[in-house]
């Protein structure tokens, strides 16, 4: 069955606004709205970092003197939650995923454009009011797990609009992941094959598969939460008979494949950026794609891992440590593939380059202490502790911040057609990654020595270490300043760009820059071979 | 699943004007259906692990009696056959048949609703008196919300299949298509809740 397309060109030029009023319309175009989830993502990052900030800063002294405890507890509730649901999920998900999956796949918009617009739009409402429950009776306190009894004990109003706030993000989160699978699966153009496609799409396909198979549970999850803390039910209440142990299962049900939703598109994105700096195809495509789908399958049945220390039994903690300690294999298959890529390239070194170079550095080092941690005996001991913190940040931010800051400088010039200052960008990568390691390499030295996280006061012998480490935020709170200094100046006077500055083949790039309304003028580009590089112009066409 | 005989037709038509391309709601549909099914499916985790690790205390009650709801299954049952009567009158170009049997259908829906109510208000425990009352309610509840959402869209789409200047045609069966998928969901998650609540 067919049904035909709205004549959408004439439409937008006669009501959508133009110019920079359509970023806060209720716009159907892709790009507009990967552009308006790039920059709320951005927005939330800047507070998600104030508030990245104020624990640094209370944790430069033993005793919790900056802030009294229970602000400090909702100032790390709010932290997690924003960066976690308000900036990384969406940015590297929505930002990056709506811009270019329509290139990749050859179509003129998403599949389901209004539920695109919808989803984007279920965000800036729902991450005000998580920001806006500190003024109320005071923010969420339970951490971002919310773990129960804490989060039915502390106070109401702000756990319930943390729950609410998290359903409406879990449910944008859901709506994007359905429109990347129809458009992947179903919106490519005639002729391209699906071992043709662009490594981002097979790794959106498989984050998106995540989305929908685990999300859902952690909406219910929620919901039962809620009732115990205003109906009075008991599902986790163990006062009442219920289960905390329950909770946990079924939050990391999500909460575990979220990491992969986290990281899986930036494994994507960095096999988009390294070809077209290095000069060389993409190496071992096909394991690549099969490590994607294997990290998904393994993905959803890993998840009793962070729970080694909840009286699971022993049987469990033998499966799961297997089952985790399997996902080393592919994502250790994807990171020497980048490595090869890298060997033997023309390697151009600018941003884009270094903050994924930094990328892999931090990657390996996190996902070697996430294997330490698969261990039953080695978790039991730093679980809690700031060695997790270490390693979880080393994923999150050495990882996908590092990745979404190399795309923003390849992607730039697409986007505005103008180039970003290369020694701008470089001084950046270089406060942020020495700021990065400062901060987070001596936590795991924290964490080994027993320091609980969590909690504003800690034991005075730790103070040199938190102070390093605090030194280390302080230089990631300064790196912004380049960032933001660049961007601005970019936008306005920035060199241009012309259509394709880097000489890249992926079809992105193979329209003008910035793009027409409908992407292509005329029919889509069939691009086979999208990491040729290297090879005689004729073969490409 | 009915397919579209005329849509040639329409793709001939429209093609003067605009591209035209494979039609992907359902497909959409699917995969929210998968996702809903996962809320669902995290619901009877939670109640069969309480099932095997939480006994249920000294003097609570939670007793179920088997006819409302084994009632309650063939209603459901019967209403799948209803509404699939309904897309092959549309179908064929009946629209007068096709909504006497979606409001037919409708009705079947409602009567689910209230018999689930009798149940309700019948039983020996509430809400809040012990974990499995709790679930109970929330799963059946919860399954509850889909039927009546369900209800109302076959109502809407009842009153889309009125014979003059009704949306619903047979040139235009989605509206129908995708409520009718959803029903059978619906009536298939009540067919493993019946399974794994009442009868387990």
């Amino acid at each position: 069955m067919t049904i035909s397309i709205d004549p959408q060109k004439t439409n937008n030029e006669n009501l959508q606004p133009k110019g920079w009023l359509r970023y806060f319309s209720f716009s159907l175009d892709h790009k507009v709205i990967g552009i308006q989830y790039l920059v709320c993502g951005f927005l939330f990052y800047l507070i998600g970092g104030t508030l990245a900030s104020a624990i640094r800063i209370e944790l430069a002294s033993p005793m919790s003197d900056f802030m009294p405890r229970d602000v400090y507890n909702q100032v790390l509730t709010l932290h997690g939650t924003i960066m976690i649901f308000l900036w990384i999920v969406p940015v590297v998900n929505g930002a990056f995923g709506n811009y270019l999956i329509p290139f990749y796949v050859g179509a003129r918009d998403m599949a389901f454009p209004r539920l695109n617009a919808v989803a984007f739009w279920l965000i800036p409402p729902s991450g005000l009011m998580l920001v806006a429950s500190y003024f109320v009776e005071g923010a969420a306190q339970a951490g971002w797990t919310a773990y129960p009894p804490l989060s039915i004990t502390t106070p109401q109003s702000g756990q319930i609009i943390w729950i609410l706030s998290v359903l409406l993000l879990g449910g944008s989160s859901i709506f994007g992941g359905i429109n990347f699978i129809a458009t992947i699966i179903k919106l490519r153009r005639p002729g391209l094959k699906l071992m043709q496609l662009p490594m981002y799409c097979w790794a959106m396909l498989g984050t998106s598969l995540l989305v929908v198979l685990s999300t859902p549970v952690l909406a219910g999850t929620l919901i039962l939460l809620s009732f115990d803390i205003i109906a009075n039910t008991g599902f986790f209440n163990p006062v009442l008979g219920g289960n905390v142990v329950v909770y946990q299962h079924l939050f990391w049900f999500y909460s575990h494949p979220a990491v992969y939703i986290m990281v899986l598109p930036a494994f994507g994105l960095v096999s988009e950026i390294l070809p077209v700096h290095a000069r060389k195809p993409l190496f071992g495509y096909t394991t690549m794609v099969f490590s994607i789908m294997g990290i998904v399958v393994l993905g959803l049945v890993v998840w009793a891992h962070h729970m080694f220390t909840s009286g699971t039994p022993p049987w469990m903690r033998l499966f799961f440590t297997i089952a985790t300690a399997f996902i080393a294999v592919p994502t250790g298959i994807k990171f020497f593939n980048w490595v090869a890529t890298l060997w033997g390239g023309k390697i151009s070194i600018n941003s884009a380059m270094l903050f994924s170079c930094g990328f892999i550095i931090n990657f390996v080092f996190g996902g070697i202490t996430g294997v330490a941690l698969a261990q039953v005996p080695f978790d039991i001991h730093v679980h809690d502790t700031y060695f997790v913190v270490a390693h979880f940040h080393y994923i999150v931010y050495g990882g996908t911040v590092f990745i979404i800051f190399s795309s923003i400088y390849h992607w730039f010039p697409k986007v505005t057609g103008k180039m970003l200052n290369e020694k701008l960008g470089i001084l950046h990568f270089i406060i942020t990654f020495i700021g990065f390691n400062l901060c987070f390499a001596p936590q795991h030295w924290l964490g080994l020595n027993g320091m609980p996280r969590r909690v504003a006061e800690y034991d005075p012998q730790f103070q040199l270490v938190n102070q390093i480490s605090s030194l280390g935020a302080l230089l990631m709170a300064i790196s912004t300043i380049p960032f933001l200094i660049n961007v601005f100046l970019s936008v306005r006077n920035g060199e241009n760009a012309g259509d394709n500055p880097w000489n890249a083949l992926t079809p992105e790039w193979l329209t003008s820059s910035p793009p027409p309304v409908e992407n292509w003028e005329g029919e889509a580009p069939l691009v086979e071979e999208p990491y040729g590089y290297g090879k005689e112009i004729s073969e490409q066409k | 699943m009915t397919t579209l005989d005329s849509s040639k037709e329409i793709q001939k038509n429209n093609s003067e004007v605009n591209e035209t391309h494979e039609d992907f709601r359902m497909f959409g549909l699917i995969t929210f259906l998968i996702a809903d099914g996962m809320t669902f499916a995290g619901f009877f985790a939670a109640y069969l692990t309480y099932k095997a690790v939480n006994p249920l205390p000294d003097g609570a009650i939670y007793e179920l009696e088997l006819p409302i709801p084994t009632l309650n299954t063939i209603l459901l049952l019967v209403s799948s056959a209803t509404f699939h009567k309904a897309g092959k009158a549309l179908l064929k170009d009946k629209n007068s048949d096709s909504q006497k049997w979606l409001f037919f259908t409708a009705f079947l829906g409602i009567i689910f609703l209230i018999c689930q109510l009798f149940e309700y208000f019948h039983l020996p425990f509430g809400l809040t008196d012990n974990l499995f009352a709790s679930t109970f309610y929330a799963l059946t509840g919860f399954h509850g919300l889909h039927v009546t959402l369900g209800t109302l869209m076959i109502l809407i789409i009842a009153w889309q299949s009125r014979i003059n200047g009704g949306r619903l045609t047979s040139q235009n069966m989605f509206p129908l298509e995708a409520v009718e998928l959803y029903w059978h969901f619906v009536d298939g998650i009540w067919v493993i809740l019946f399974i794994i609540l009442y009868l387990l």
